[in-house]
């Protein structure tokens, strides 16, 4: 595989091309002739969906190289290019990945083609626009996911905010325009103060090297920022990811955001867009500001805001009427457990992480798929409205136990790895809140454990549930490759995790290397 | 060459481009009354009119191109003026073309509207080279009087009439504050040339004088009227709404633009060293123009007041690069004033496609659905709001523009992180009203009522899509624009940074920090 990908030269072209080809597919499928009159179910221009399927089906097998092209023992920039941009800026067009990017890519690319398959019959109108703002979207996480440069991070950043905009408040539910609204500017908002912490790096730079420079690489090798300045420019990028996570006291925006947006946007938000918050932490605010984020007050403000988001995310799960607003907190609940591995910072907790930000992608992912087919069918949310449905819908019930069971993290499935391996890593630095956190996973098992019986399980006492259809091919063709991911990384994750050893070892010696020398400087001032 | 502006000779070779638009517009003036009033008439004068306008463009790069520059005197012969020359003469093309059709229209049939654009135009060449006091003033003058009659050029209609007594009253007014202002000066420092006025504030040590004080203090309140900055601005929206929409793009880009580029001049050029003094209360002028545009915009249901207000705030913004006082300030007003110009264009473009004979539609809930019937004009609204609200990529150059002027405020010899920090803030205020926009034509549904819009007209349609492609090209590939810009500061304007450090700090900044980001910003600027 690997000298086949030598042969064609690869590594020189595939970012570029990841960015390229969905803009260019976006093009195509707004020139696409638009047939106004509704044919195929009443989803007009139905060519639309299956060039868009397509195209993000390249999408994915460009991608798919980068499994084997990528090198795990080398813990530097691979596949890297560097172009000028706006030079008078000192802004560069740099793209590269890395272990961690180079598992959210891969995420990134195999969503995006299942969730067209999910909006195949619910997207009816104005499909080309649909499928065109999708794509756009698509180059926009992944720029955010490869730039090397943090001008053009913050342009990627950006750039994805807007077709989300437009994918809930076009054909999102009753309540979508305040929820498009509300997600829009809360999102904004902290970005822009992230700019402002952008610009102030980016001239810094310029002051030690005499040319202005928005370069990672760079603004990593300066470690010159006075530890109050720091402290200011950590809360801003603190704010950015926090809401995007989204952490505890800056989740309201979630709720509604998931439930009103269609079935394709719930899924791109919680598998892809919420991981944007934790790969920033990631890659930019811990590396870029190891002394503010190490400073133990942050840090244990931080944790403990993890920790309530893990136990109150489950909590209100529990209570929920609404099964996909159930799913949307249970994200809450999911990302802390996420922060919780990143700031307590071993090496384990660190993998299991990322662990959790794939598997909550893939689990959480077809969860928002599930709700949507039944919703389709049934055009109600509330849990209440089912009850028994496991007899008339067999297939629907095998795949809405099986993923439900591996949101769960029951051993054998990938949820399982993620979160054991937080746990244990955060047990080493914090036992206490590695303690309060484990209860996280027994809430987490009796609200989905609950939905579900409500759901699936009860008498079959309403008339209306007595027909509905059960899931046909193309909804099981979406669903079967989800559920073999699912068993694959339960069963046999080392593949993934040596991936990404490398990387988060990095970021470790990284964070901790230079906390330490902020901390010896601090402490040799007068 | 250099042209010594003692000899009368080359002072009017100076003066060329303004020269040939004024003459210009002088036979165009002659050939509009030769024919009675039609709409043809008026048409083909709007045609010439708009080709004079290409020719004194290409006049304009003539001059920039050859690179002449001036003796010290009473204009100023740099990149500045004609860069803002430039943007000046595309808001100019802008509303000439937007003008013909929306005349057609309401029925408006005196050819001279157009060459009144031109005459202003050309008042507003005069203010970006002006250089002494005096010509500023003439400067304004030429282009108010002009203006006083565009605002109520549509005279049947009520709010047109309101509008031009407002704007003439208030300007009036302005103008006595402006004029006092120079008087006072005069009398402070005994010269209206900026270049003396600074010499002789040096010389005479005038920093602290009371009288000079009053009149800058009196200078600020004339431009901040002319500007709209808060809280002078409470002519803009009545006098925004009521004036024809070609005349109201017009006001919100070209008289903005002439009035800031006289206002940078005149004090980077003339009030270097009082930078101190006058840096406060600009400081406040910006912060209270960016937040009360963007609130009281938020309650805006009249398309029209509500870009009056979103163009309130801008100049808030653009007060922000004149707070920093370097020439990175200005080159970041520069790049600004473009961005500004090509969106302000644009919407108002869009309003007068959209709009009906009498043009009583202007509520916003009139273009509800839109993106139903019109995807193209809804498509280039929301690339314009978006370019105004300063996002990537979809808003193009307006994010540029934006992050250029975070950028000067964050770069400047006493770095203005506060009022960069405001400035975010305020836009996030502004997507409240921008995305009201863009949301009611793509995510309401059309009302049964609402009649279809008639086919945009080819000057109109022209306008939108110029717009439109420069807004996104420019968004992508900036650094054409930023590389002109970067030349184009007031050639007699120093970086007042060592001025800086022989008058007291304001109390929020220390001495040694102003000192090292004073030497960065020398260094990084003789690299350029």
């Amino acid at each position: 595989m690997n000298a086949f990908l030598e042969s064609i030269g690869y590594n020189s072209w595939v970012l570029p091309a990841l960015l390229l080809v969905p803009l260019v597919g976006a093009v195509l499928i707004l020139i696409l002739p638009s047939r106004a009159e509704p044919a195929n179910g009443g989803v007009e221009n139905p060519v639309v969906r299956q060039v868009a399927f397509w195209l993000f089906m390249i999408e994915f097998v460009v991608s798919l190289g980068l499994w084997w092209s990528y090198n795990p023992a080398d813990n530097g920039w691979q596949a890297a290019i560097d172009m000028a941009w706006i030079p008078t800026w000192g802004v560069r067009f740099t793209l590269g990945i890395d272990g961690i990017a180079l598992m959210m890519v891969l995420l990134t690319t195999f969503i995006m083609p299942l969730a067209v398959l999910g909006s195949w019959t619910s997207i009816r109108t104005k499909v080309r626009s649909y499928y065109a703002l999708l794509l756009i979207l698509t180059s926009g996480m992944l720029g955010v996911f490869l730039a090397r440069d943090l001008f053009l991070f913050y342009v990627m950043w950006e750039v994805m905010l807007v077709p989300m905009y437009f994918i809930i408040g076009i054909w999102g539910g009753e309540r979508r325009i305040y929820a498009s609204l509300k997600f829009f500017i809360y999102t904004m908002l902290p970005s822009l103060l992230m700019l402002v912490a952008i610009i102030y790096l980016g001239l810094h730079v310029r002051s030690a090297s005499g040319a202005p420079d928005f370069s990672y690489d760079h603004l990593l090798a300066v470690s010159t920022i006075p530890e109050r300045t720091a402290l200011w420019l950590f809360a801003a990028f603190f704010l950015a990811f926090a809401v995007k996570v989204p952490m505890f006291p800056f989740h309201t925006w979630l709720p509604d955001a998931h439930v009103e947006a269609p079935t394709a946007g719930s899924v791109i938000l919680a598998s892809i867009m919420l991981k944007m918050g934790t790969f920033g932490f990631l890659r930019f605010a811990l590396p870029l500001f190891p002394g503010a984020a190490m400073n133990p007050t942050v840090r244990m403000v931080i944790l403990v805001l993890a920790v309530i988001g893990i136990i109150y995310g489950a909590l209100v799960a529990m209570v929920q009427p609404d099964f996909k607003k159930l799913v949307a907190y249970s994200s809450v609940s999911h990302l802390g457990f996420v922060m919780l591995g990143i700031f307590a910072l071993t090496l384990q907790s660190v993998q299991g992480a990322l662990m959790i930000m794939i598997n909550h992608g893939i689990s959480t992912g077809a969860l928002f798929l599930l709700v949507g087919m039944i919703y389709e069918r049934r055009h109600t949310r509330l849990i209440d409205a089912y009850g028994g449905i496991a007899r008339v819908v067999p297939l629907f019930a095998a795949m809405l136990t099986f993923v439900s069971l591996s949101s769960i993290g029951l051993p054998g499935t990938n949820g399982f790895v993620g979160e054991f391996l937080v746990l244990l890593g955060a047990f080493k630095t914090y036992p206490v809140l590695a303690l309060i956190a484990t209860t996280g996973v027994i809430f987490a098992a009796a609200y989905l454990l609950w939905a579900i019986q409500r759901i699936l399980f009860n008498p079959l006492d309403k008339r209306e549930n007595t027909h509905i259809p059960d899931l046909n091919r193309r909804e099981l063709a979406l669903l079967v490759p989800l559920v073999a991911v699912i068993i694959w990384l339960g069963v046999y994750p080392a593949p993934v995790l040596r991936r990404m050893e490398a990387s988060s070892q990095l970021l470790i010696t990284r964070v901790q290397g230079r906390a330490d020398v902020a901390r010896v400087s601090e402490a040799g001032r007068p | 060459m250099t042209f010594d502006l003692s000899l009368p000779a080359q002072l009017s070779s100076a003066l060329g481009p303004d020269l040939l638009l004024m003459g210009g517009s002088m036979l165009l003036l002659l050939w509009a009354g030769w024919r009675p009033e039609s709409d043809e008439h008026q048409r083909s004068v709007g045609i010439l009119s708009m080709a004079l306008c290409i020719f004194t463009m290409v006049a304009v790069g003539y001059y920039a191109y050859t690179g002449y520059t001036a003796t010290v005197g009473a204009i100023a012969v740099d990149n500045f003026r004609w860069v803002v020359d430039e943007i000046l003469l595309i808001a100019t093309l802008g509303t000439i073309a937007m003008s013909l059709d929306y005349n057609s229209r309401e029925g408006i049939t005196p050819g001279e509207s157009h060459v009144l654009i031109l005459l202003a135009t050309s008042g507003m060449m005069i203010l970006a080279a002006a250089r002494d006091l005096i010509i500023v003033f003439l400067g304004i003058e030429l282009m108010s009087i002009a203006i006083y009659v565009l605002v109520g050029l549509n005279r049947r209609r009520e709010r047109s009439a309101e509008g031009a007594i407002k704007y003439f009253l208030l300007g009036a007014f302005s103008t006595a504050f402006l004029l006092y202002g120079i008087a006072l000066v005069y009398g402070a420092t005994g010269a209206t040339n900026f270049s003396e006025i600074a010499a002789n504030i040096s010389k005479f040590h005038l920093e602290k004088s009371a009288l000079l004080m009053v009149g800058v203090a009196l200078l600020l309140v004339g431009f901040g009227f002319k500007v709209a900055a808060a809280p002078f601005h409470m002519w803009a929206p009545d006098v925004y709404e009521g004036a024809p929409t070609p005349i109201t793009a017009y006001m919100a880009a070209a008289v903005k633009a002439a009035a800031f580029a006289a206002f940078f001049r005149l004090w980077l050029e003339a009030f270097p060293s009082l930078l101190t003094t006058w840096h406060n209360s600009v400081w406040w002028l910006a912060a209270l123009t960016m937040v009360v545009g963007n609130l009281v915009a938020l309650s805006q249901r009249n398309i029209k007041r509500l870009l009056a207000y979103s163009s309130i705030a801008h100049a808030g913004y653009i007060l922000v690069a004149l707070t920093v006082g370097t020439k990175l300030g200005s080159s970041a007003f520069m790049f600004y004033l473009f961005a500004y110009t090509m969106a302000t264009l644009g919407s108002f473009a869009v309003i007068v496609a959209l709009g009906n004979r009498g043009e009583d539609n202007m509520g916003v809930e009139e273009y509800a659905g839109l993106w139903n019937v019109r995807p193209g004009l809804a498509i280039a609204m929301a690339v314009f709001m978006l370019a105004l609200l300063g996002f990537p990529i979809f808003g193009g150059i307006g994010f540029f523009a934006k992050w250029y002027v975070l950028q000067a405020a964050l770069q400047a010899p006493y770095p203005q992180t506060r009022l960069a920090v405001l400035l975010v803030v305020t836009s996030v205020v502004s997507a409240g009203y921008y995305l009201y926009v863009v949301m009611v034509m793509f995510m309401k549904p059309r009302s049964a009522a609402a009649v279809l819009p008639a086919r945009t007209d080819g000057f109109t349609r022209a306008v939108v899509w110029a717009s439109a492609a420069v807004i996104l090209i420019f968004g992508l590939f900036p650094d054409a624009i930023v590389a002109v810009t970067r030349r184009s500061a007031p050639s007699l304007s120093t970086d007042t940074a060592p001025q800086i450090r022989a008058t007291p700090m304001p109390p929020s900044v220390t001495a040694s920090r102003a000192e090292v980001v004073t030497l960065r910003s020398d260094s990084s600027l003789n690299g350029r």
